[in-house]
């Protein structure tokens, strides 16, 4: 046996991708690449498009139980017009590169859902207030950003909101506010110990600016 | 027991069960008929009616029909969270909230525990607002009936 023979399979794969093509023509590579990048593009996007579902977020029984079960009693779920607002629509961004970082950040929550660090109602609602300020935070951070995918300032006809409404979403915008400032808990309970973080919050974010 | 008692007794019984008959015989005819059951003549395979949906009245004053009636409030409260966790009305109306936000206060009757103490938070027995305090709906009511407000003492 020649030595040639006894190289390993991967080294002879390695040795033939690091030489040009000999058998086809460049055409054929190029359109072959081409044809198969889009495929592939196309396979990642709708990997990605399925974990962007509500039922895929449910299938954590974290979710499930908790955040989910809440969520269905609110606005978000049952309206006079019937256009819901899931899981994504909120939590994930809708442009890409933030989309897929927050898709990143995702693989710490499945860390934990393999830990178990909130898989009882009791050990959630413990780390509840943690959570919460977590999404009050990145929600400030970005100025509500997935809030505003639907609700815009300049979309909104104050004039056909009530009293209430009315003189808050004018002050909010003179004083630069942002959603998450005064609808907490929407979509989900409000933990204990809200207002206080709330509070807290508020001061730690607008001395860091 | 002697002869005579069980005598009585058998009488007793006896005119009881009479009644008894007599009633069942006579009663359908008026009093029972004018009973209803909660279902209201639906067959119990069919689906009554929904009740008519009342809106609530908002950015109205509303005013006390006595002087010991708790505030009415003024606008919907359903989405509002009041539980052992969080009580979202104190977000407004708690002090110092209800400066900045432009609501009525919380009276100070509610910072006194029962036996009269002051505190710095409302007191428990006064946490679940919604037991006093009730928006209002544009229902007429369900019973006619002949209230009226007291008349102001001047």
């Amino acid at each position: 046996m020649s030595t040639e023979n006894q190289e390993s399979p991967w080294r002879r794969i390695w040795k033939a991708l690091k030489l040009p093509s000999t058998r086809y023509a460049l055409g054929t590579v190029l359109v072959a690449g081409a044809i198969f990048g889009v495929m592939g593009w196309g396979a990642f996007n709708w990997a990605l498009e399925l974990t962007n579902t509500e039922s895929f977020c449910i299938t954590c029984h974290e979710m499930e139980e908790n955040t989910y079960s809440e969520y269905t009693t609110t606005v978000h779920n049952t309206n006079k017009s019937g256009v819901r607002a899931t899981c994504p629509d909120c939590h994930v961004p809708k442009e890409w590169v933030y989309k897929v970082r927050r898709k990143i950040q995702a693989s710490n929550e499945l860390f934990h859902h393999f830990l178990g660090t909130v898989g009882t109602p009791e050990k959630f609602e413990a780390k509840r207030l943690v959570l919460a300020t977590h999404v009050w935070q990145t929600m400030k951070e970005t100025d509500s950003r997935e809030c505003r995918n639907c609700h815009h300032f300049d979309s909104m006809d104050i004039s056909r909101q009530n009293e209430r409404a009315r003189s808050r979403h004018l002050d909010a915008v003179q004083d630069k506010k942002t959603c998450i400032d005064c609808h907490k808990g929407v979509a989900h309970q409000l933990p204990k110990g809200t207002f206080e973080a709330e509070a807290e919050l508020n001061k730690s974010m607008s001395g860091a600016k | 027991m002697g002869d005579f008692a069980v005598k009585t007794w058998i009488k007793t019984l006896l005119m009881a069960g009479g009644l008894c008959l007599a009633g069942t015989s006579f009663m359908p005819g008026n009093a029972l008929a004018q009973v209803k059951s909660l279902e209201s003549g639906v067959k119990i395979d069919q689906t009554n009616a929904a009740p008519e949906v009342h809106n609530t009245v908002e950015n109205q004053r509303l005013t006390r029909a006595f002087r010991q009636q708790p505030p009415l409030v003024p606008h919907r409260v359903e989405k509002y969270q009041i539980d052992l966790k969080v009580n979202q009305c104190l977000r407004c109306h708690d002090w110092p909230y209800n400066a900045q936000e432009r609501a009525p206060k919380v009276s100070e009757t509610h910072y006194m525990d029962r036996e009269g103490k002051r505190l710095d938070k409302v007191a428990s027995t006064r946490w679940f607002c919604t037991q006093c305090h009730v928006p209002v709906t544009d229902a007429k009511p369900l019973v006619n009936n002949l209230f009226a407000p007291t008349q102001p003492a001047n």
